[in-house]
């Protein structure tokens, strides 16, 4: 069984929700990028969902642009970002971890080739922000022949053929969109309405994880309430890394602190 | 699924967030509809022949070709309202944006052409615009920003990234995603994701048919070449759509080579870019081997997009077209040379055409006719040049 089904089990038996936190890679630095992933584990985060550094991210607002900023001036690429995960895989050999990227670090290596290159790293499922179903297919294709779950997203605006096609490709989960706009805690999530996730019900989509916009405990409580599997938690995650590039001491701290409280919401 | 072609070629595509896909789909439905509605066509055709003040003319050179055998004609859209071929694609857009009942424009611009033509068309048209511009080009385009401040647009400077026009689309897009029930994105090149570059294409596409008009009514025949700077690359597809499928005129795209090729200062996607994804689309583009996107440059702000539409990528990879670059110096050796010479100031961006052109007029050894799209004129790059060249022409 896979890592993700695996993580849906043991929550569904404990009747828990999945908490999952959002960080670059590579942000600030690569050492300290590793200890933020582990902290994040240690403290209680179901699955990781890690970002590749870009120069263009169109679908990020301020918060994650700027750790791309970050970690692209301490030299990270796409190659050392794979080191750093396998570090963490090599460490937590249970923890299902996936990718949100942009889809011109994957097309200038080639789909196959960096699919194989995250699968071998440890990487479990990747999303690519800017390829939507209509353009899917060929990663589709690569994901299953090395293994990887390709992440599809559900917006809120999505048509019944966007949710049939969904239900049909999805893996692994199914990143809900909590609103328009791009990610940012500035702008609150906002909780699906019932008909929405009957809808994914419906058509049998893979588990929804509901990201953009959640930043609070409560935020994480409601969107299980109303029929989630999750939450993933992003630009909140990465604003405590911002707010404490001096201190790591009290960035690791705090970012604890925030998982735990996180994770308690879940339960 | 999308109705019109979305790929020319491999090149192309919606490569955008999930999000946006229902407006992109929107937004090709009205184009498919209005392109069938004679009262949108008539519409339209008003406000390009009595508002922006189209055909425009075709000006043979009387003094600035030395080669006897060689006819060099220049297309004027930068006697079009709004200084430059810019306005074409607006209306048009702005049209569209009624169409789809919506009351906001959100758009880019590097240079502020683009920002202008857009903030002209929502006067007349009463949308509201918000147009993001690099915080750089804030600063270097001054006069563009107070004309679009004066049609009542709002200008919005983004200090992400590197403060220029492609950080100014990442903006516009993201604003978009948020706010696509009542905003159009009103992208200004024949570049981003499917249907913009079939729009801006077909909205400029009378660029080609008049002048394959106006070059049978003068010459009686069709030109051998017809030549156009390319950014983006939208008065270029403008001018070639209408000769595609005429093989006899060749289509000679010319590029910013800024302050030379083997430098990594220009802005030639398709001569020393590769392949890859910017902003929504497949195309050539300037990039690290990783795919981080780099910074293209230009002497001409119009030309400084480090990627290229896809249709230009596509037509170079088939031969149909030719793409070539011309650098900084060559352009402001034209932009003089067609000053002195005719007494027309081109804008920087079409004295990169301009510049190959009168390569070729030299080197022509058969009697040869030229068009080249004189895409806008030179007003907005006046301050500029004076600050390059001011020495040879001050006091």
């Amino acid at each position: 069984m896979d890592r993700y089904a695996k993580m849906f089990n043991r929550l569904n038996d404990a009747k828990e929700g999945a908490f999952v936190p959002f960080v670059t890679v590579g942000d600030p630095d690569q050492e300290t990028s590793i200890s933020i992933m582990q902290c994040l584990i240690d403290n209680g985060a179901d699955a990781l969902e890690l970002g590749i550094p870009y120069s263009d991210p169109i679908a990020d607002g301020p918060t994650i642009q700027h750790a791309s900023i970050r970690a692209l001036s301490s030299g990270a690429t796409p190659d050392t970002c794979f080191d750093a995960i396998a570090q963490i895989r090599k460490d937590n050999p249970d923890m299902p971890i996936g990718l949100l990227l942009y889809s011109n670090l994957v097309m200038v290596k080639g789909l196959e080739s960096f699919y194989q290159q995250a699968a071998d790293a440890g990487v479990d499922s990747i999303l690519v922000a800017d390829v939507p179903l209509r353009e899917a297919e060929p990663f589709i294709e690569v994901a299953n022949k090395t293994g990887i779950k390709q992440i599809l997203i559900a917006p809120p605006n999505a048509t019944d053929e966007t949710f049939a096609a969904i239900g049909e490709k999805s893996q692994g989960y199914t990143y809900l969109l909590g609103r328009a706009g791009v990610t940012g805690a500035e702008t609150a999530v906002e909780i699906p309405a019932d008909e929405l996730i009957s809808k994914l019900k419906q058509h049998k989509v893979a588990p929804p994880l509901l990201g953009f916009g959640i930043s609070k405990p409560q935020q994480v409580k409601d969107a299980i309430a109303a029929g989630a599997a999750g939450a993933i938690s992003g630009s909140a995650t990465v604003n405590i890394i911002a707010e404490n590039l001096d201190n790591k001491d009290v960035m690791l701290k705090n970012l604890g602190n925030f998982v735990q409280e996180m994770k308690a919401a879940t339960k | 699924m999308n109705k019109l072609d979305s790929k020319f070629g491999d090149f192309g595509g919606m490569y955008v967030p999930e999000l946006l896909i229902p407006a992109l789909d929107q937004l090709e439905q009205a184009f498919i509809d209005a392109q069938q509605d004679p009262e949108f066509q008539k519409e339209f055709m008003d406000l390009l022949n009595n508002y922006a003040g189209r055909p425009t003319a075709m000006t043979l050179s009387k003094n600035l070709v030395s080669n006897p055998k060689v006819k060099l004609y220049l297309k004027r859209e930068d006697l079009l309202h709004g200084g430059a071929h810019k306005t074409n694609q607006v209306l048009g857009q702005a049209l569209l944006t009624k169409r789809m009942g919506k009351t906001e424009v959100i758009a880019e611009t590097g240079a502020g052409q683009h920002g202008v033509a857009t903030a002209l068309a929502c006067a007349l048209m009463g949308l509201k615009a918000r147009i993001y511009m690099g915080a750089k080009d804030v600063e270097r385009q001054a006069p563009n920003v107070f004309r679009m401040r004066l049609m009542g647009a709002e200008v919005i400077p983004v200090d992400s990234g590197s403060g220029t026009l492609k950080d100014a689309v990442n903006e516009a897009l993201r604003d978009w995603s948020a706010n696509y029930d009542k905003a159009h994105y009103l992208l200004g090149t024949a570049a981003g994701p499917h249907p913009f570059p079939t729009i801006v294409r077909e909205f400029h596409r009378m660029i080609g048919e008049e002048t394959r008009a106006q070059i049978m009514e003068r010459e009686g025949r069709l030109p051998d070449a017809v030549v156009a700077c390319v950014g983006g690359g939208s008065n270029a597809i403008g001018m070639f759509a209408d000769f595609i499928d005429t093989p006899e005129v060749k289509l000679i795209g010319v590029e910013p080579a800024g302050k030379g090729l083997h430098t990594e200062e220009h802005g030639a996607a398709i001569c020393k870019g590769t392949k890859g994804i910017l902003h929504g689309t497949y195309s050539y583009i300037m990039q690290d081997k990783f795919g981080q996107i780099e910074e293209s440059y230009s002497v001409s702000a119009g030309l400084d997009y480090p990627a290229v539409g896809p249709q230009h990528a596509y037509l170079n990879d088939i031969g149909r077209a030719e793409y070539v670059a011309a650098s900084d110096e060559e352009a402001l050796n034209a932009f003089q040379l067609l000053s002195r010479k005719e007494g027309i100031i081109p804008a920087l961006e079409s004295s990169h055409a301009l510049a190959h052109a009168l390569n070729m007029a030299d080197e022509a050894e058969e009697e040869t006719i030229i068009v080249v799209n004189l895409s806008g004129r030179g007003d907005k790059d006046l301050a500029h040049v004076r600050s390059v060249l001011g020495d040879a022409y001050d006091g």
